[in-house]
């Protein structure tokens, strides 16, 4: 039964990706559909089995370790899961709303919107240093082609530099994975970590496939590639960019760091990988304060906001894993919510700089309100997930005196509501600036959408108790209590 | 030194001529043709890790290595997809652009 639902969260999304390829364009909606919309059903007996037992082991085809490829699912690695389901099925929804899947437009973005959803849900589950290889390719490689859909020379410069950099972070990761076999003689995460200690081999391994996998994250000072792909790509792939993508490899960062090398004294490294941490959201949000189009401001600030994710290593602990992980969870909504509603408002007035943008509550007011609730979560206001996790991430600050983080995380929440007041002074400013040419009002059911993901960004600060009491029972070992 | 050891100079060479190349080229077919280099680089310490030198030979990394040639001939059929369609698309093969910034 769990078996079954595992292989199912990446097997029917992969299948039905296929499916879009091969069938009639007018039979399109049926795998759309079929691909994403079983995924919270398979989702909840394992949830149920990850609470009871803290984790579920599945070794592909009966294939034990070392040789085989064990799935495993504890409840960081279940929250994601149903992160990206919902996710994949309100943004999937968005874009149908958008461009119908019966078309040809439909079938390129279908079949890559299957892909990387499949692909996601399979790099959550492994457990197989060199399988998260290939699950990281996969899900590069969908985005990207996701990203230069709409064909903008700006998505074709962005994705090109994005794909170059991403290979390059993949290389440096694989070439850490043959240092760990090299030294250890197995793939899996789990056996690697009790099987190796901090020598200088694995040491430079750790290194290479952190450094790699930061600048797939887009991490202070790796973002460069960053602002410019997740502010030109089509809507819907900007906030999947955003929410999903750019995460995956930061929680395989936490999986080595918390999970592989728990037991390796690193000293100061921890505080590094901090301190990378403060420096993004505070140049994120300065630059995001500097922009001129609505789309790159969210982008930037992505790249603060992914500063806070940093802040789990130096604050490690019971508190802060948790904090952390739904500092992730939260942005992951909030941050879908305001690339929706940002791509409807350039729909609707054919550009996104702000001055073309003026008075925008006057024609599209569910827009405008999105982004206002999404922002009270991304700069960390209650009651909302995003205040939720920066008061447990001071939380955990105070616990250890570091002065210096709490400084930090008040500065970015006081950056992060001067570049989100910002727009939104512009966007009710009188009088209203006339839509561009081209422009056409976006459909109902999108704006709904939008401001859904921004309510549940919000209900996300009433309900924190199960989901931190579930997220309890996978504190890693690393922490410490 | 152990020609193990020589082995892993070699392969840290070529992934430091392949960095140094996708660093300083400015063409895009040069870039990618760097990061194959890198690529090979892996493969070849992965292929040290097999342990033909110490005469057991251990099947995992060759097979790794089949794996990453198939990830690394898709990514490169992909990469050489989207020059071509930046070239049509900018009449360029490079990054490098004059005109307006992409974040204005």
């Amino acid at each position: 039964m769990i078996a079954e639902a595992l292989t199912g969260l990446v097997f029917l999304p992969l299948l039905a990706a296929c499916a879009v390829v091969v069938l009639p364009r007018r039979m399109l909606a049926v795998p759309a559909l079929l691909g994403l919309l079983p995924l919270p059903l398979l989702l909840a007996p394992i949830v149920a089995e990850v609470a009871r037992l803290g984790e579920v082991l599945m070794p592909i085809a009966g294939f034990e370790r070392p040789l085989g490829i064990v799935w495993r699912v504890d409840p960081l690695a279940a929250t994601l899961l149903g992160l990206n389901a919902v996710i994949g099925i309100a943004i999937g929804a968005y874009a149908a709303a958008g461009q119908p899947p019966a078309s040809e437009a439909g079938r390129r973005f279908w079949s890559l919107w299957l892909l990387l959803i499949a692909g996601m849900n399979a790099l959550l589950l492994s457990a197989d240093l060199f399988n998260l290889f290939v699950t990281l390719e996969l899900v590069t490689l969908s985005a990207i082609g996701l990203l230069v859909l709409e064909g903008k020379p700006a998505a074709l410069r962005a994705a090109m530099r994005y794909l170059l950099l991403a290979l390059l972070g993949s290389l440096a990761y694989l070439l850490g994975v043959a240092l760990v076999y090299g030294q250890a003689g197995t793939l899996d995460l789990y056996q690697a970590g009790d099987l190796l200690d901090a020598t200088l081999l694995p040491l430079t391994a750790l290194v290479l496939m952190t450094v790699g996998l930061l600048l797939k994250s887009a991490i202070f000072p790796l973002h460069g590639w960053l602002p410019a792909a997740h502010g030109n790509a089509p809507g819907p792939v900007s906030a999947v960019l955003s929410a999903m993508v750019v995460k995956v490899s930061l929680y395989l960062v936490w999986r080595l760091w918390f999970w592989l090398a728990a037991d390796w004294s690193l000293g100061w490294a921890p505080v590094l990988l901090g301190a990378l941490g403060a420096g993004a959201i505070l140049y994120g949000s300065v630059l995001a304060l500097l922009q001129v189009r609505l789309k790159m401001m969210i982008a930037y600030s992505t790249v603060a906001q992914l500063g806070y994710l940093m802040l789990a290593f130096p604050l490690l602990g019971a508190v802060g894993f948790g904090a952390a992980t739904y500092h992730l969870l939260s942005h992951g909504l909030a941050k879908a919510a305001l690339f929706l509603a940002a791509a409807n408002l350039l729909k609707g007035f054919g550009s996104d700089r702000l001055e073309d943008l003026r008075g925008a509550d006057r024609r599209l007011p569910i827009e405008v309100f999105t982004i206002a609730l999404a922002g009270i979560s991304i700069l960390g206001l209650p009651p909302s997930g995003g205040f939720v996790a920066k008061w447990l991430l001071l939380q955990a600050a105070w616990a250890q005196d570091g002065w210096v983080w709490i400084g930090v995380i008040l500065v970015g929440g006081l950056l992060a509501a001067a570049y989100l007041f910002r727009p939104l002074a512009v966007l009710t400013a009188r009088p209203p600036a006339e839509p561009q040419a081209g422009a056409t009002e976006p459909r109902r059911a999108a704006s709904l959408i939008a401001l859904l993901l921004a309510f549940a960004a919000l209900a996300a600060g009433f309900v924190p108790a199960p989901i931190l009491g579930f997220l309890a029972g996978g504190t890693p070992p690393g922490a410490v209590p | 030194m152990t020609s193990a050891t020589v082995w892993v100079l070699a392969a840290a060479s070529i992934f430091g001529i392949g960095l140094y190349a996708l660093i300083v080229a400015r063409h895009l077919l040069r870039q990618l043709v760097a990061v194959n280099v890198m690529g090979s680089a892996v493969f070849v310490l992965l292929v040290v890790a097999a342990g033909p030198i110490a005469g057991s030979l251990d099947g995992i990394p060759l097979a790794l290595v089949l794996t990453g040639i198939v990830v690394a001939v898709s990514a490169t059929g992909f990469a050489l997809a989207l020059i071509v369609r930046l070239a049509e698309a900018t009449g360029s093969i490079s990054l490098e652009h004059d005109g307006e910034p992409d974040d204005r």
